[in-house]
């Protein structure tokens, strides 16, 4: 067998986990001991219940004592869930953590086969594998990488809201940014918010002023990340600052300007209104708005003419602002650059697009609305004031509400969009008190988990409010018989029943399922994280870690990682934000050693250098050979596969530790 | 441009308008059609329903055919046809067993199945292969203001939507606007005709193809324009036993706001094929478009307004 340190021989001890029933049912576990303890080198082989036990752990570490073991294999499941903790366990029994190699018989082996004989063979042949390469492990050092304590929040919805919050309450600086000219995302848009009926505003726009106010968050609004470099700890931002043509900081919110915009009246559709409302060229998106800063669109300004300065305006809005010299129309866009350690992505999400769904007749019947819509006209600082007033110019004496509008849908979205039942039932709820009309639901199946939801769907059953279980097949204004003309019809058929229906009703509202963002994408590779098949961020782990990615220093909060409703998304940045703490205020983090070097033997011919995707590679003049920076190395290999000389090399990658490995599956005996 | 045309047994039989019309059309528009050699029975959907497989062993001999023909593209105008010979080509695609069953019985007739032959509706060759821009340089008798209920059926676009949308089809509302026509709101576009239930149960049958033209009254259209054969002869043909049963409702008076038309005496709306009104437009006479076919036959609208009847 092959000699370890120079002089010693390998002393291998052997553990295979039977995990339960996970493994043990279909490996033969024992077989498998059995099976490496005759292996050259190993010293002690063992099938254990659970490894990962503390009895298990202590197991390998009195066995290194007694049997004078250098070196361990353990064969259960995936290294992600337990390498640390056999690490750790071979550590505490006196070895270097890197004399360990960990073989995985669970989701490798016996979770995705189906014949124990066949199963258990494999299962030997990755043990094999492994003794041959762990006799080759080398003693390997842990770096620690200092990290910045400064955060990036990324969206200004409720999560990037709370999770920068929490962050400065802790006395961290943190850097809030947002695309939209105002925090408060779509959260500052809702009436009410479900089960309780709070005001959305009344509990929002308290912590939208409390960031404003904040010494310790920079908040850029109507701004984007459009760089990301470096690492955990140590990250390099660039935020592109989008003109408002006012200058913020001297802008004092007084809205003069808007007031003697030479535009008399509101012209312009509002987003923030979805539309239904108008705004001036000048304006700010709400009331309460964060920050309490006026922009100009230059889309429309007169002074510009679709976004080019023409000066062509009487500019009524310079002579309002007066002394303060606010108005700014030559004001360009800018590019900040930031350091930080960690960065929260708070992105959100948008609302599932109705076209696509032409069958329930948005934009065609001008009485149909999204829910997103309805939000605005029952709110009080609304387009209407809070009047339900259709578009028409009638008031509803009877309302269908359609739930599921892209989701749980194989032609659109697959998934629940977990809060349309709930804002659906809020929204029926609110309808009623402004209208008193009649109010239906149409619904697949009501999804009330959580505290007070199922209370709320009975409080609406008593309030009379019509269920009718069935997915709509169309809103029509096609009239079968008199009492149905001049109304929109809803065609479904009721399940329940066993009936088709037809429902007349004057008002049609879509409760739209939540969706990624149409850049999800774009901000993925961004931030270098990964997406679901959905298109939502994917988070490390489902259950153990669900704010983390699998970049480092990089969390995840809110709608961006999958749909949620606003206590959900508020525990999640406080957990993102907790996650960010960890690493700032350890201060560094121990990297995993698997770094490559350059040996002597280096031609400097520079190929390696462009292909590094850390830029970790630079050429030395002094040695005349290529250095890499061990801090920036990710362990990709990408250089070691191309360096033409085979100058380069990786820690617990090393030629003979992949060849004995590789030939350890391949023998045959 | 040139396809291989497979009519069906409608386009020879109750919906020989259709051919006639369609054949003059696509000539004028310098499209090609040659009609398939020894073509057999679609597969008919109904006998989809009777044994899937033999169906399908129907159809892909009119798909082998098509490739022995060595044309790219299968012109299939009813929409009976168009269905079944895509849904045989999606089930081939899907199925290895179907295939297996089919590429066998095609053997024995020294036939073979590639797949390669895509099958073609008129409308979709109409929009997206001859073009808007080159129909409207064809007209020379712009339909100006005929008010015209464009509907779909159910089978060019369910269950596959390839060429248009599956809910609000537009393709062929697009065709009569360039042609002069006015397309009336008619949200019934793809419902049910009646189908075979005229035959088989007449009284929800009948009921499904009464409210297509009662809607189309409360519409304001003067003229129905379909794109299949059986819905034409379900909506053109039952109109007697419509008049018995419905004829007393009344609509709203699509002219006059509040007031209420009877819709008896307006049950003879002409329903005709959307080739037939582009015949029209292109300077073809009634009869060249076997226009009176119908029961109730369309007239070319009076020319429009004041341009006193220049020679």
């Amino acid at each position: 067998m092959d000699k370890v340190n120079g002089n010693h021989e390998a002393r291998i001890g052997f553990y295979v986990c039977h995990c339960g029933h996970n493994i043990a049912a279909m490996v033969d576990c024992t077989e498998v001991a059995k099976y490496v303890g005759q292996l050259p080198g190993v010293v002690l082989s063992r099938d254990y219940k659970y490894m990962c036990s503390d009895p298990g752990q202590e197991l390998i570490q009195k066995d290194i004592k007694e049997f004078d073991l250098n070196r361990v294999v353990v064969a259960s499941c995936s290294p992600l869930l337990h390498e640390h903790t056999f690490r750790s366990a071979v550590e505490a029994g006196g070895l270097n953590p890197f004399f360990f190699h960990m073989v995985n018989i669970r989701e490798h082996v016996s979770w995705v086969h189906t014949n124990r004989d066949e199963a258990t063979a494999k299962a030997k042949a990755l043990a094999r594998a492994a003794i041959r390469r762990v006799a080759h492990h080398r003693a390997l050092d842990v770096k620690k990488v200092p990290i910045h304590p400064d955060v990036l929040v990324v969206g200004g919805g409720i999560a990037g809201i709370h999770a920068a919050l929490t962050l400065a309450k802790a006395g961290k600086k943190v850097y809030l940014v947002e695309r939209e000219p105002s925090i408060g995302g779509h959260m500052a848009k809702f009436d009410k918010t479900f089960p309780t009926l709070d005001c959305a505003a009344c509990i929002l726009t308290p912590k939208m002023s409390e960031v404003g106010a904040h010494e310790n968050i920079t908040l850029w609004s109507y701004s984007e990340v459009v760089k990301m470099d470096g690492y955990v700890g140590n990250y390099t931002v660039t935020v592109k600052r989008r003109p408002r043509y006012i200058n913020e900081d001297l802008c004092t919110g007084c809205q003069e300007c808007i007031a003697n915009c030479v535009y008399r009246e509101p012209k312009f559709p509002d987003d923030f209104n979805e539309g239904l409302g108008k705004r001036k060229p000048v304006y700010i998106p709400f009331p309460q708005a964060t920050p309490q800063v006026v922009l100009i669109d230059p889309e429309v300004c007169l002074n510009f003419k679709r976004g080019v300065l023409t000066d062509k305006c009487k500019k009524t809005c310079v002579e309002a602002c007066g002394e303060k010299k606010a108005i700014d129309f030559q004001q360009k866009e800018e590019f900040q650059e930031i350091k930080v350690g960690t960065i929260i992505v708070a992105t959100g999400f948008q609302a599932f697009d109705v076209a696509r769904m032409p069958q329930y007749g948005y934009g065609r019947y001008p009485n149909v609305y999204t829910a997103l819509e309805v939000e605005r006209l029952v709110n009080a600082s609304g387009p209407t004031a809070g009047d339900v007033l259709l578009r028409d110019g009638r008031h509803p004496k009877s309302i269908g509400i359609i739930h599921c509008v892209g989701s749980r849908d194989k032609k659109t979205n697959r998934w629940c969009s977990r809060v349309c039942c709930m804002y659906s039932m809020k929204l029926a709820h609110l309808l009623k008190e402004h209208t008193e009309a009649e109010i239906y639901n149409f619904y697949i199946d009501i999804r009330a988990p959580g505290k007070g939801y199922e209370e709320f769907y009975d409080k609406l059953l008593e309030e009379g409010v019509h269920f009718i279980r069935g997915r709509v097949g169309e809103v029509t204004d096609w009239a079968f018989i008199p009492e149905e003309e001049g109304k929109l019809v809803i065609r479904v058929e009721d399940t329940l029943a066993n009936v088709v229906r037809r429902i007349p009703v004057d008002m049609v509202v879509l409760s739209t399922g939540l969706e990624p963002q149409p850049d999800a994408q774009a901000v993925r590779r961004l931030f270098n994280m990964s997406c679901g098949s959905e298109g939502f961020f994917l988070e490390r782990h489902p259950k153990l870690a669900p704010v983390n990615t699998f970049t480092d220093g990089i969390y995840l909060a809110g709608c961006c990682q999958s749909p949620k409703d606003i206590p959900d998304s508020v525990a999640q940045a406080g957990a993102a934000a907790a996650e960010a703490m960890v690493l700032i205020d350890k201060g560094h983090i121990e990297q995993e050693p698997n770094t490559a070097y350059v040996l002597d033997d280096c031609s400097g011919c520079k190929s390696c250098i462009p292909l590094c995707p850390y830029t970790a590679i630079t050429f030395n003049e002094g040695t005349k050979k290529a250095d890499i920076n061990e801090a920036l190395c990710k362990g990709c290999g990408t250089c070691v596969g191309s360096c033409p000389s085979g100058s380069i090399v990786q820690n617990l990658f090393e030629d003979e530790e992949v060849f004995s490995e590789i030939q350890g599956v391949l023998a045959n005996d | 441009m040139k396809y291989s045309y497979f009519p069906g047994c409608s386009l020879k039989g109750t919906g020989r308008a259709y051919e006639e019309s369609l054949l003059p059309v696509f000539q004028a528009l310098g499209v090609e059609l040659e009609e398939l050699d020894d073509w057999n029975c679609c597969g008919a959907t109904a006998y989809m329903a009777v044994d899937e497989v033999k169906a399908c062993v129907m159809a892909s001999r009119n798909l082998a055919l098509a490739e022995k023909a060595g044309h790219q593209e299968l012109l299939a105008p009813c929409s009976a046809c168009y269905l079944v010979l895509n849904k045989t080509k999606h089930y081939l695609h899907e199925s290895p067993a179907v295939e297996a069953v089919v590429q066998k019985a095609l053997h024995q007739a020294n036939l073979t199945y590639s797949g390669n032959t895509p099958v073609r509706h008129p409308l979709d060759v109409l929009i997206n292969n001859v073009g808007i821009d080159a129909i409207k340089k064809r007209v020379t008798q712009p339909l100006k203001g005929l008010k015209v209920a464009p509907y779909y059926g159910c089978q060019i676009v369910r269950p596959y939507a390839s060429f248009d949308d599956q809910y609000n089809p537009t393709t062929m509302d697009r065709l009569l606007e360039a042609i002069g026509c006015t397309i009336v709101t008619y949200p019934l576009k793809t419902r049910c005709c009646g189908g075979s239930l005229t035959g088989t149960l007449p009284e929800p049958g009948l009921l499904c193809a009464y409210v297509l033209l009662k809607e189309a009254i409360a519409r304001g259209a003067e003229v129905v324009a379909t794109v299949c054969p059986l819905c034409q002869f379900n909506l053109d043909c039952y109109r007697d036993k419509m008049v018995a049963k419905w004829g007393g409702e009344t609509v709203p008076d699509p002219r006059k706001a509040g007031a209420r038309i009877a819709v008896g005496p307006r049950l003879d709306i002409p329903v005709v094929f959307f080739t037939q009104l582009i015949g029209l437009a292109f300077g073809l006479t009634e009869k060249e478009l076997g226009l009176q076919r119908g029961f109730t036959p369309l007239r070319r609208p009076a020319p429009a307004q004041p341009q006193t009847a220049a020679a």
